[in-house]
Protein backbone atom coordinates (compact mmCIF):
# COMPACT_ATOMS: atom_id res chain seq x y z
CA UNK A 1 0.00 0.00 0.00
CA UNK A 2 2.95 2.20 0.05
CA UNK A 3 3.76 2.19 -3.45
CA UNK A 4 0.13 3.40 -4.49
CA UNK A 5 -0.03 6.33 -6.74
CA UNK A 6 3.94 5.21 -7.44
CA UNK A 7 3.26 5.63 -11.19
CA UNK A 8 1.23 8.54 -11.51
CA UNK A 9 3.97 10.82 -9.53
CA UNK A 10 6.65 9.06 -11.58
CA UNK A 11 4.76 9.85 -15.06
CA UNK A 12 3.77 13.14 -13.48
CA UNK A 13 8.12 13.87 -12.30
CA UNK A 14 8.82 12.64 -15.96
CA UNK A 15 6.26 15.11 -17.51
CA UNK A 16 7.06 18.23 -15.41
CA UNK A 17 11.09 17.60 -15.56
CA UNK A 18 11.67 16.77 -19.10
CA UNK A 19 9.45 19.86 -19.87
CA UNK A 20 11.18 21.70 -17.88
CA UNK A 21 14.93 21.06 -19.24
CA UNK A 22 12.70 21.62 -22.90
CA UNK A 23 11.70 24.77 -21.51
CA UNK A 24 14.82 26.16 -20.58
CA UNK A 25 16.74 25.00 -23.90
CA UNK A 26 14.20 26.56 -25.86
CA UNK A 27 11.97 28.67 -24.27
CA UNK A 28 14.22 30.52 -22.12
CA UNK A 29 16.44 33.92 -23.31
CA UNK A 30 19.92 33.80 -23.59
CA UNK A 31 21.51 36.26 -20.98
CA UNK A 32 23.22 38.97 -22.24
CA UNK A 33 26.71 38.38 -20.52
CA UNK A 34 26.81 34.76 -20.25
CA UNK A 35 25.52 33.27 -22.80
CA UNK A 36 24.27 29.79 -23.14
CA UNK A 37 26.56 28.45 -19.91
CA UNK A 38 23.65 30.70 -17.89
CA UNK A 39 21.59 27.65 -18.49
CA UNK A 40 22.97 25.71 -16.15
CA UNK A 41 21.57 27.79 -13.60
CA UNK A 42 18.15 25.95 -14.33
CA UNK A 43 19.27 22.86 -13.32
CA UNK A 44 22.16 23.87 -10.18
CA UNK A 45 19.82 26.37 -8.53
CA UNK A 46 16.58 24.19 -8.60
CA UNK A 47 18.77 20.79 -7.26
CA UNK A 48 19.85 23.22 -4.74
CA UNK A 49 16.89 24.32 -3.40
CA UNK A 50 15.24 21.06 -3.15
CA UNK A 51 18.74 19.50 -1.09
CA UNK A 52 18.37 22.11 1.47
CA UNK A 53 14.71 22.05 1.65
CA UNK A 54 15.06 18.44 1.84
CA UNK A 55 17.22 18.84 4.77
CA UNK A 56 15.05 20.84 6.66
CA UNK A 57 12.28 18.17 5.88
CA UNK A 58 14.28 15.90 7.48
CA UNK A 59 14.83 17.95 10.56
CA UNK A 60 10.93 18.27 10.80
CA UNK A 61 10.61 14.87 10.34
CA UNK A 62 13.08 14.24 13.32
CA UNK A 63 10.69 16.14 15.52
CA UNK A 64 8.13 14.20 14.51
CA UNK A 65 9.98 10.73 15.81
CA UNK A 66 11.29 12.10 18.64
CA UNK A 67 7.41 13.01 19.61
CA UNK A 68 6.08 10.27 18.53
CA UNK A 69 8.69 7.40 19.10
CA UNK A 70 7.27 5.58 16.25
CA UNK A 71 10.05 3.95 14.01
CA UNK A 72 8.95 5.30 10.49
CA UNK A 73 9.58 8.50 10.93
CA UNK A 74 13.01 8.02 11.80
CA UNK A 75 12.78 5.76 8.47
CA UNK A 76 11.21 9.37 6.88
CA UNK A 77 13.56 11.81 8.09
CA UNK A 78 16.35 9.23 7.06
CA UNK A 79 15.22 8.78 3.67
CA UNK A 80 14.79 12.66 2.92
CA UNK A 81 18.34 13.66 4.35
CA UNK A 82 19.81 10.58 2.30
CA UNK A 83 18.04 11.65 -0.81
CA UNK A 84 19.11 15.43 0.13
CA UNK A 85 22.62 14.26 0.19
CA UNK A 86 22.73 12.36 -3.05
CA UNK A 87 21.49 15.59 -4.88
CA UNK A 88 23.96 17.66 -2.99
CA UNK A 89 26.26 15.97 -4.94
CA UNK A 90 25.11 16.97 -8.04
CA UNK A 91 24.88 20.55 -6.84
CA UNK A 92 28.72 20.48 -6.07
CA UNK A 93 29.47 18.90 -9.03
CA UNK A 94 27.06 21.21 -11.43
CA UNK A 95 28.30 24.46 -9.42
CA UNK A 96 31.69 23.14 -9.88
CA UNK A 97 31.12 22.85 -13.62
CA UNK A 98 29.41 26.39 -13.80
CA UNK A 99 32.49 27.85 -11.92
CA UNK A 100 34.40 26.36 -14.55
CA UNK A 101 32.90 27.87 -17.18
CA UNK A 102 32.03 31.28 -15.97
CA UNK A 103 35.19 32.06 -14.17
CA UNK A 104 37.53 29.09 -15.13
CA UNK A 105 38.50 28.14 -12.09
CA UNK A 106 36.92 24.28 -10.35
CA UNK A 107 35.59 26.36 -7.25
CA UNK A 108 34.65 29.64 -6.04
CA UNK A 109 35.08 31.14 -2.67
CA UNK A 110 33.09 33.73 -3.71
CA UNK A 111 30.14 32.33 -4.60
CA UNK A 112 27.94 32.32 -1.52
CA UNK A 113 25.23 30.03 -2.07
CA UNK A 114 28.35 27.11 -3.69
CA UNK A 115 30.21 27.62 -0.21
CA UNK A 116 27.54 27.46 2.18
CA UNK A 117 26.21 24.22 0.31
CA UNK A 118 29.60 22.41 0.79
CA UNK A 119 29.55 23.48 4.81
CA UNK A 120 26.05 21.88 4.62
CA UNK A 121 26.93 19.06 2.66
CA UNK A 122 30.00 18.29 5.01
CA UNK A 123 28.11 18.42 8.09
CA UNK A 124 25.46 15.92 6.36
CA UNK A 125 28.15 13.70 5.33
CA UNK A 126 28.72 12.93 8.85
CA UNK A 127 25.16 11.61 9.35
CA UNK A 128 25.32 8.14 8.09
CA UNK A 129 28.52 7.26 9.66
CA UNK A 130 27.19 8.50 13.52
CA UNK A 131 24.32 6.57 12.67
CA UNK A 132 26.58 3.57 11.64
CA UNK A 133 28.59 4.07 14.83
CA UNK A 134 25.45 3.30 17.21
CA UNK A 135 24.66 0.31 17.32
CA UNK A 136 21.40 -0.13 18.99
CA UNK A 137 18.79 0.55 16.62
CA UNK A 138 16.36 2.76 18.95
CA UNK A 139 19.36 5.03 20.23
CA UNK A 140 20.62 5.30 16.77
CA UNK A 141 17.06 6.61 15.98
CA UNK A 142 17.34 9.12 18.92
CA UNK A 143 20.54 10.50 18.14
CA UNK A 144 19.96 10.44 14.48
CA UNK A 145 16.77 12.34 15.29
CA UNK A 146 18.62 15.10 17.41
CA UNK A 147 21.34 15.43 14.47
CA UNK A 148 18.47 15.82 11.81
CA UNK A 149 16.72 18.71 13.82
CA UNK A 150 19.89 20.56 14.95
CA UNK A 151 21.54 20.27 11.34
CA UNK A 152 18.18 20.94 10.00
CA UNK A 153 18.25 24.69 12.06
CA UNK A 154 21.62 24.82 10.51
CA UNK A 155 21.19 25.50 6.95
CA UNK A 156 19.57 28.92 7.53
CA UNK A 157 22.17 30.16 9.96
CA UNK A 158 24.52 28.90 7.82
CA UNK A 159 23.26 30.21 4.47
CA UNK A 160 23.36 33.78 6.32
CA UNK A 161 26.66 33.73 7.72
CA UNK A 162 28.27 33.16 4.53
CA UNK A 163 26.15 35.44 2.69
CA UNK A 164 26.63 38.21 5.37
CA UNK A 165 30.93 38.14 4.29
CA UNK A 166 31.82 40.74 1.81
CA UNK A 167 31.75 39.72 -1.65
CA UNK A 168 34.71 40.67 -4.02
CA UNK A 169 34.81 41.93 -7.09
CA UNK A 170 32.66 38.73 -8.66
CA UNK A 171 29.34 40.08 -8.77
CA UNK A 172 25.84 37.91 -7.31
CA UNK A 173 26.16 35.48 -10.13
CA UNK A 174 23.34 33.32 -9.06
CA UNK A 175 20.33 34.24 -7.09
CA UNK A 176 19.92 37.77 -8.57
CA UNK A 177 16.38 39.06 -7.73
CA UNK A 178 15.83 40.74 -10.94
CA UNK A 179 15.07 37.78 -13.66
CA UNK A 180 12.95 38.74 -16.78
CA UNK A 181 9.62 37.20 -16.52
CA UNK A 182 10.11 34.17 -19.30
CA UNK A 183 13.72 33.40 -16.92
CA UNK A 184 11.37 33.31 -13.95
CA UNK A 185 8.96 31.44 -15.27
CA UNK A 186 11.48 29.00 -16.67
CA UNK A 187 13.23 28.69 -13.30
CA UNK A 188 9.65 27.86 -11.36
CA UNK A 189 9.02 24.72 -14.08
CA UNK A 190 12.22 23.26 -13.66
CA UNK A 191 12.24 24.38 -9.53
CA UNK A 192 8.95 22.47 -9.77
CA UNK A 193 10.13 19.66 -10.99
CA UNK A 194 13.00 18.96 -9.25
CA UNK A 195 10.72 19.16 -6.37
CA UNK A 196 8.95 16.55 -7.86
CA UNK A 197 11.70 14.60 -8.42
CA UNK A 198 12.91 14.42 -4.78
CA UNK A 199 9.42 12.95 -3.41
CA UNK A 200 9.13 10.42 -6.17
CA UNK A 201 12.62 9.03 -5.10
CA UNK A 202 11.44 9.79 -1.30
CA UNK A 203 7.93 7.63 -1.74
CA UNK A 204 10.30 4.68 -3.89
CA UNK A 205 12.92 4.75 -1.17
CA UNK A 206 10.40 4.34 1.69
CA UNK A 207 8.08 1.82 -0.15
CA UNK A 208 11.45 -0.39 -1.20
CA UNK A 209 12.70 -0.24 2.54
CA UNK A 210 9.28 -1.06 4.06
CA UNK A 211 9.08 -3.75 1.57
CA UNK A 212 12.43 -5.11 2.44
CA UNK A 213 11.52 -5.27 6.07
CA UNK A 214 8.54 -7.20 5.60
CA UNK A 215 10.44 -9.80 3.12
CA UNK A 216 12.76 -10.25 6.54
CA UNK A 217 10.33 -10.39 8.72
CA UNK A 218 8.63 -13.06 6.65
CA UNK A 219 11.75 -15.10 5.87
CA UNK A 220 12.22 -15.06 9.86
CA UNK A 221 8.48 -16.56 10.44
CA UNK A 222 8.75 -19.06 7.56
CA UNK A 223 12.47 -20.08 8.26
CA UNK A 224 12.77 -19.44 11.88
CA UNK A 225 16.35 -18.20 11.03
CA UNK A 226 17.04 -14.79 12.09
CA UNK A 227 20.01 -13.64 9.51
CA UNK A 228 22.86 -12.40 10.75
CA UNK A 229 22.04 -8.69 11.29
CA UNK A 230 24.95 -6.42 10.31
CA UNK A 231 25.56 -3.66 11.83
CA UNK A 232 23.54 -0.58 9.63
CA UNK A 233 23.20 3.08 9.41
CA UNK A 234 19.38 2.84 7.54
CA UNK A 235 16.73 2.34 9.63
CA UNK A 236 14.93 -0.92 9.52
CA UNK A 237 11.16 -1.47 9.97
CA UNK B 1 12.32 32.59 -31.30
CA UNK B 2 14.17 29.20 -31.04
CA UNK B 3 17.55 30.70 -33.19
CA UNK B 4 18.57 33.12 -30.76
CA UNK B 5 18.53 29.98 -27.43
CA UNK B 6 20.21 27.15 -29.54
CA UNK B 7 23.27 26.26 -28.40
CA UNK B 8 26.08 28.86 -30.54
CA UNK B 9 29.08 30.22 -28.03
CA UNK B 10 31.65 28.26 -26.06
CA UNK B 11 29.31 27.51 -22.93
CA UNK B 12 27.78 25.06 -24.35
CA UNK B 13 30.11 21.59 -23.62
CA UNK B 14 29.64 22.71 -19.52
CA UNK B 15 25.73 23.11 -20.01
CA UNK B 16 25.56 19.90 -21.70
CA UNK B 17 28.50 18.11 -19.12
CA UNK B 18 26.23 19.48 -16.30
CA UNK B 19 23.21 17.66 -17.69
CA UNK B 20 24.80 15.28 -18.58
CA UNK B 21 25.72 14.64 -14.46
CA UNK B 22 22.18 14.98 -13.95
CA UNK B 23 21.67 12.27 -15.60
CA UNK B 24 23.91 9.76 -14.70
CA UNK B 25 23.14 10.25 -10.71
CA UNK B 26 19.95 9.57 -11.46
CA UNK B 27 20.54 6.49 -13.86
CA UNK B 28 22.88 4.92 -11.14
CA UNK B 29 19.78 5.44 -8.59
CA UNK B 30 17.68 3.78 -11.03
CA UNK B 31 20.13 1.16 -11.62
CA UNK B 32 20.59 0.61 -7.76
CA UNK B 33 16.80 0.28 -7.68
CA UNK B 34 17.05 -2.35 -10.03
CA UNK B 35 19.40 -4.35 -8.24
CA UNK B 36 17.04 -4.03 -4.77
CA UNK B 37 14.50 -4.98 -6.42
CA UNK B 38 15.77 -8.25 -8.08
CA UNK B 39 16.94 -8.87 -5.17
CA UNK B 40 13.63 -8.62 -3.49
CA UNK B 41 12.04 -11.15 -5.91
CA UNK B 42 14.93 -13.61 -5.51
CA UNK B 43 13.79 -13.51 -1.61
CA UNK B 44 10.05 -13.63 -2.54
CA UNK B 45 11.27 -16.73 -4.78
CA UNK B 46 12.88 -18.66 -2.22
CA UNK B 47 9.74 -17.69 0.60
CA UNK B 48 7.36 -18.80 -2.49
CA UNK B 49 9.26 -22.42 -2.89
CA UNK B 50 9.57 -22.64 1.12
CA UNK B 51 5.64 -22.13 1.19
CA UNK B 52 4.73 -24.85 -1.70
CA UNK B 53 6.81 -26.96 0.00
CA UNK B 54 5.27 -27.02 3.47
CA UNK B 55 1.85 -27.24 1.92
CA UNK B 56 3.38 -30.59 -0.15
CA UNK B 57 4.49 -32.08 3.04
CA UNK B 58 3.12 -31.82 6.65
CA UNK B 59 5.61 -29.38 8.32
CA UNK B 60 7.56 -30.47 11.30
CA UNK B 61 7.48 -26.99 12.87
CA UNK B 62 3.76 -26.48 11.88
CA UNK B 63 3.20 -25.59 15.81
CA UNK B 64 5.91 -23.75 16.28
CA UNK B 65 4.75 -20.49 17.90
CA UNK B 66 4.68 -17.43 16.21
CA UNK B 67 7.98 -15.38 16.09
CA UNK B 68 7.67 -11.84 17.46
CA UNK B 69 9.22 -9.93 14.10
CA UNK B 70 11.16 -6.89 15.30
CA UNK C 1 19.38 26.34 39.74
CA UNK C 2 20.73 24.72 42.43
CA UNK C 3 21.22 21.60 40.26
CA UNK C 4 23.28 23.53 37.82
CA UNK C 5 25.05 24.82 40.71
CA UNK C 6 25.90 21.14 42.40
CA UNK C 7 26.84 19.84 38.72
CA UNK C 8 28.69 23.06 37.77
CA UNK C 9 30.70 22.49 41.06
CA UNK C 10 31.02 18.80 40.52
CA UNK C 11 32.81 18.94 37.12
CA UNK C 12 35.04 21.95 37.83
CA UNK C 13 36.05 20.10 40.91
CA UNK C 14 36.95 17.39 39.00
CA UNK C 15 38.73 19.30 36.39
CA UNK C 16 40.79 20.83 39.25
CA UNK C 17 41.66 17.71 40.50
CA UNK C 18 42.61 15.44 37.02
CA UNK C 19 43.51 18.28 34.75
CA UNK C 20 42.25 16.20 32.13
CA UNK C 21 41.43 18.93 29.86
CA UNK C 22 42.73 22.28 30.23
CA UNK C 23 46.58 21.98 30.75
CA UNK C 24 46.31 19.56 27.20
CA UNK C 25 44.40 22.22 25.84
CA UNK C 26 46.38 25.11 26.63
CA UNK C 27 49.83 23.01 25.54
CA UNK C 28 48.18 22.31 22.48
CA UNK C 29 46.99 25.58 21.55
CA UNK C 30 50.58 27.30 22.13
CA UNK C 31 51.89 24.30 19.63
CA UNK C 32 49.32 25.36 17.29
CA UNK C 33 50.73 28.96 17.12
CA UNK C 34 54.34 27.54 16.69
CA UNK C 35 53.25 25.50 13.96
CA UNK C 36 51.98 28.34 12.25
CA UNK C 37 54.95 30.03 12.86
CA UNK C 38 56.84 27.35 10.84
CA UNK C 39 53.54 26.62 8.27
CA UNK C 40 53.39 30.34 7.41
CA UNK C 41 56.79 31.31 7.57
CA UNK C 42 55.81 34.61 9.54
CA UNK C 43 57.33 35.97 12.38
CA UNK C 44 54.08 38.49 12.63
CA UNK C 45 51.12 38.78 12.03
CA UNK C 46 48.37 41.28 11.96
CA UNK C 47 45.07 41.95 10.77
CA UNK C 48 43.16 39.34 9.04
CA UNK C 49 45.49 36.59 9.28
CA UNK C 50 46.36 37.19 12.99
CA UNK C 51 41.77 37.24 13.84
CA UNK C 52 42.14 33.85 11.32
CA UNK C 53 45.20 31.99 12.92
CA UNK C 54 43.27 32.84 16.81
CA UNK C 55 40.16 31.94 15.89
CA UNK C 56 41.60 28.70 13.98
CA UNK C 57 43.74 28.17 17.06
CA UNK C 58 40.88 28.21 19.61
CA UNK C 59 38.45 26.50 17.97
CA UNK C 60 40.98 23.19 17.49
CA UNK C 61 41.97 23.74 21.13
CA UNK C 62 38.36 23.68 21.81
CA UNK C 63 37.47 20.34 19.72
CA UNK C 64 40.41 18.52 22.24
CA UNK C 65 38.09 19.98 25.03
CA UNK C 66 34.81 18.42 23.31
CA UNK C 67 36.30 15.14 23.10
CA UNK C 68 37.23 15.01 26.78
CA UNK C 69 33.77 16.88 28.04
CA UNK C 70 31.83 13.46 28.63
CA UNK C 71 34.65 10.54 28.82
CA UNK C 72 34.60 10.17 32.50
CA UNK C 73 31.28 10.41 32.53
CA UNK C 74 30.57 7.44 30.10
CA UNK C 75 33.29 5.54 31.77
CA UNK C 76 32.35 5.68 34.87
CA UNK C 77 28.90 5.83 34.58
CA UNK C 78 28.49 9.11 35.33
CA UNK C 79 25.37 8.89 33.24
CA UNK C 80 23.33 6.69 35.22
CA UNK C 81 23.84 8.88 38.43
CA UNK C 82 22.95 11.65 36.56
CA UNK C 83 19.71 9.70 35.36
CA UNK C 84 18.98 8.39 38.72
CA UNK C 85 18.60 11.71 40.38
CA UNK C 86 15.10 13.47 40.05
CA UNK C 87 16.52 16.26 37.90
CA UNK C 88 15.46 18.10 34.91
CA UNK C 89 18.13 16.15 32.31
CA UNK C 90 18.78 19.47 30.87
CA UNK C 91 21.06 20.68 33.57
CA UNK C 92 23.60 18.64 32.72
CA UNK C 93 24.01 19.89 29.26
CA UNK C 94 24.20 23.69 30.86
CA UNK C 95 26.64 22.38 33.35
CA UNK C 96 28.93 21.28 30.31
CA UNK C 97 28.51 23.79 28.40
CA UNK C 98 29.36 26.15 31.18
CA UNK C 99 32.05 24.01 32.34
CA UNK C 100 33.77 24.17 28.66
CA UNK C 101 34.06 28.12 29.07
CA UNK C 102 35.47 28.38 31.93
CA UNK C 103 37.98 26.13 30.44
CA UNK C 104 38.17 28.08 27.25
CA UNK C 105 38.41 30.99 29.36
CA UNK C 106 41.18 29.78 31.08
CA UNK C 107 42.68 28.49 27.89
CA UNK C 108 42.35 32.05 26.43
CA UNK C 109 44.03 33.73 29.76
CA UNK C 110 46.98 31.85 28.99
CA UNK C 111 46.86 31.65 24.96
CA UNK C 112 45.83 35.08 24.10
CA UNK C 113 48.97 36.53 25.80
CA UNK C 114 51.07 34.55 24.19
CA UNK C 115 49.32 34.58 20.70
CA UNK C 116 50.71 38.41 21.42
CA UNK C 117 54.47 37.49 22.30
CA UNK C 118 54.59 35.24 19.61
CA UNK C 119 52.70 36.16 16.45
CA UNK C 120 50.95 39.36 16.79
CA UNK C 121 52.51 42.45 15.58
CA UNK C 122 50.28 45.34 16.90
CA UNK C 123 49.66 45.49 20.65
CA UNK C 124 46.65 43.42 22.46
CA UNK C 125 46.20 46.87 24.45
CA UNK C 126 44.45 48.58 21.53
CA UNK C 127 41.15 47.02 21.85
CA UNK C 128 41.11 44.84 24.83
CA UNK C 129 37.51 45.13 26.27
CA UNK C 130 35.94 44.31 22.71
CA UNK C 131 38.66 41.94 22.38
CA UNK C 132 36.92 40.02 25.72
CA UNK C 133 33.53 40.91 24.58
CA UNK C 134 34.00 38.46 21.14
CA UNK C 135 36.12 36.03 22.33
CA UNK C 136 33.61 35.95 24.98
CA UNK C 137 31.00 35.14 22.24
CA UNK C 138 33.09 32.55 20.53
CA UNK C 139 33.45 30.86 23.38
CA UNK C 140 30.11 30.45 24.13
CA UNK C 141 29.17 29.12 20.47
CA UNK C 142 31.64 26.51 21.22
CA UNK C 143 30.81 25.92 24.63
CA UNK C 144 27.62 25.25 23.15
CA UNK C 145 27.99 22.95 20.53
CA UNK C 146 30.45 21.19 22.04
CA UNK C 147 28.43 19.83 25.05
CA UNK C 148 25.88 18.56 22.46
CA UNK C 149 27.88 17.34 20.22
CA UNK C 150 30.20 15.86 22.82
CA UNK C 151 27.32 14.00 24.25
CA UNK C 152 26.38 12.97 20.77
CA UNK C 153 29.83 11.42 19.88
CA UNK C 154 30.91 10.29 23.10
CA UNK C 155 28.45 6.91 22.70
CA UNK C 156 29.69 6.11 19.18
CA UNK C 157 32.34 3.68 18.33
CA UNK C 158 34.63 6.67 16.61
CA UNK C 159 33.91 9.13 20.03
CA UNK C 160 37.34 10.99 18.95
CA UNK C 161 36.61 11.58 15.07
CA UNK C 162 32.87 11.65 14.74
CA UNK C 163 33.03 14.81 17.44
CA UNK C 164 34.88 17.00 16.12
CA UNK C 165 33.87 15.44 12.49
CA UNK C 166 30.07 17.02 12.84
CA UNK C 167 31.48 20.03 15.57
CA UNK C 168 33.56 21.50 12.94
CA UNK C 169 30.86 22.14 10.39
CA UNK C 170 28.43 23.59 12.81
CA UNK C 171 30.71 25.56 14.31
CA UNK C 172 31.64 27.44 10.81
CA UNK C 173 29.42 30.31 11.38
CA UNK C 174 30.94 31.19 14.31
CA UNK C 175 34.47 31.25 12.83
CA UNK C 176 33.18 33.55 10.26
CA UNK C 177 32.07 36.15 12.66
CA UNK C 178 34.44 36.01 15.21
CA UNK C 179 37.04 36.43 12.20
CA UNK C 180 35.32 39.13 10.95
CA UNK C 181 35.09 40.97 14.53
CA UNK C 182 38.75 40.41 15.17
CA UNK C 183 39.95 41.35 12.35
CA UNK C 184 39.65 45.00 12.83
CA UNK C 185 40.72 44.83 16.51
CA UNK C 186 43.81 43.19 15.48
CA UNK C 187 45.03 45.74 12.54
CA UNK C 188 48.69 47.35 12.50
CA UNK C 189 48.22 50.85 13.19
CA UNK C 190 45.28 51.13 15.73
CA UNK C 191 42.25 48.61 16.10
CA UNK C 192 39.42 49.49 13.88
CA UNK C 193 35.52 49.37 15.68
CA UNK C 194 33.56 46.27 16.18
CA UNK C 195 31.50 45.73 13.24
CA UNK C 196 27.70 45.20 14.37
CA UNK C 197 26.67 42.78 11.33
CA UNK C 198 29.20 39.80 12.98
CA UNK C 199 27.91 40.99 16.99
CA UNK C 200 24.38 40.12 15.72
CA UNK C 201 25.42 36.55 13.58
CA UNK C 202 26.99 35.14 16.54
CA UNK C 203 24.69 36.54 18.65
CA UNK C 204 21.97 35.25 17.12
CA UNK C 205 23.94 31.97 16.91
CA UNK C 206 24.75 31.30 19.93
CA UNK C 207 21.14 32.48 21.12
CA UNK C 208 19.47 29.82 18.80
CA UNK C 209 21.19 26.74 19.13
CA UNK C 210 21.87 27.62 22.91
CA UNK C 211 17.55 27.15 23.08
CA UNK C 212 17.83 24.39 20.42
CA UNK C 213 20.54 22.35 22.56
CA UNK C 214 18.14 22.56 25.60
CA UNK C 215 15.49 21.67 23.33
CA UNK C 216 16.93 18.98 21.95
CA UNK C 217 19.49 17.47 25.03
CA UNK C 218 17.51 15.21 26.77
CA UNK C 219 16.51 12.01 24.23
CA UNK C 220 20.10 11.97 24.47
CA UNK C 221 20.25 10.77 27.96
CA UNK C 222 17.42 8.34 28.11
CA UNK C 223 19.81 5.11 28.70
Amino acid sequence: MHGKGLRGLSVATIVVLVGAFAVAAFYAPLDADQGFRQKIFYLHVPLAIVALVGFIVGGLLAIQHLRTREPIWDLRSYVAIHISLILGVGVLVTGAIWAKSSWGVWWLWDEPTLVSFLIVFLLYGTYTPMRFAIEDRERQARYASVFAITAGAFVPICFGAVRAQPQEVHPQTFGSGDLPGPMWLTFLVCLAGMALLFYTLYRFEIAAKLARGRLRSLRRQLLDDAPVQRRSAAPTI
Amino acid sequence: MFADTLPGDQGTPYVVAAYLVFLALLLIYLAIMGVRVARMERDLAELDDLVREGRDTPPSSEQEPERIST
Amino acid sequence: MRVLAAVLRKELRLELRTFESVPGMVLFGLTIFVVFHFGLERASVEGDLAAGILVVTLLFAGMLGLNRLYVADEEQGGFDGFLLAPVDRTWLFVAKATALFAYLVALEIVMVPAFALLLLEPGLGQALPELVLVLALTNAGFAIIAALVGAIAVRTRARDLLGPLIALPLLVPVVIAAAGLLEPLLREGGAGGLDAKWLAILGLYDLVFGLLSVAVFDPLLED
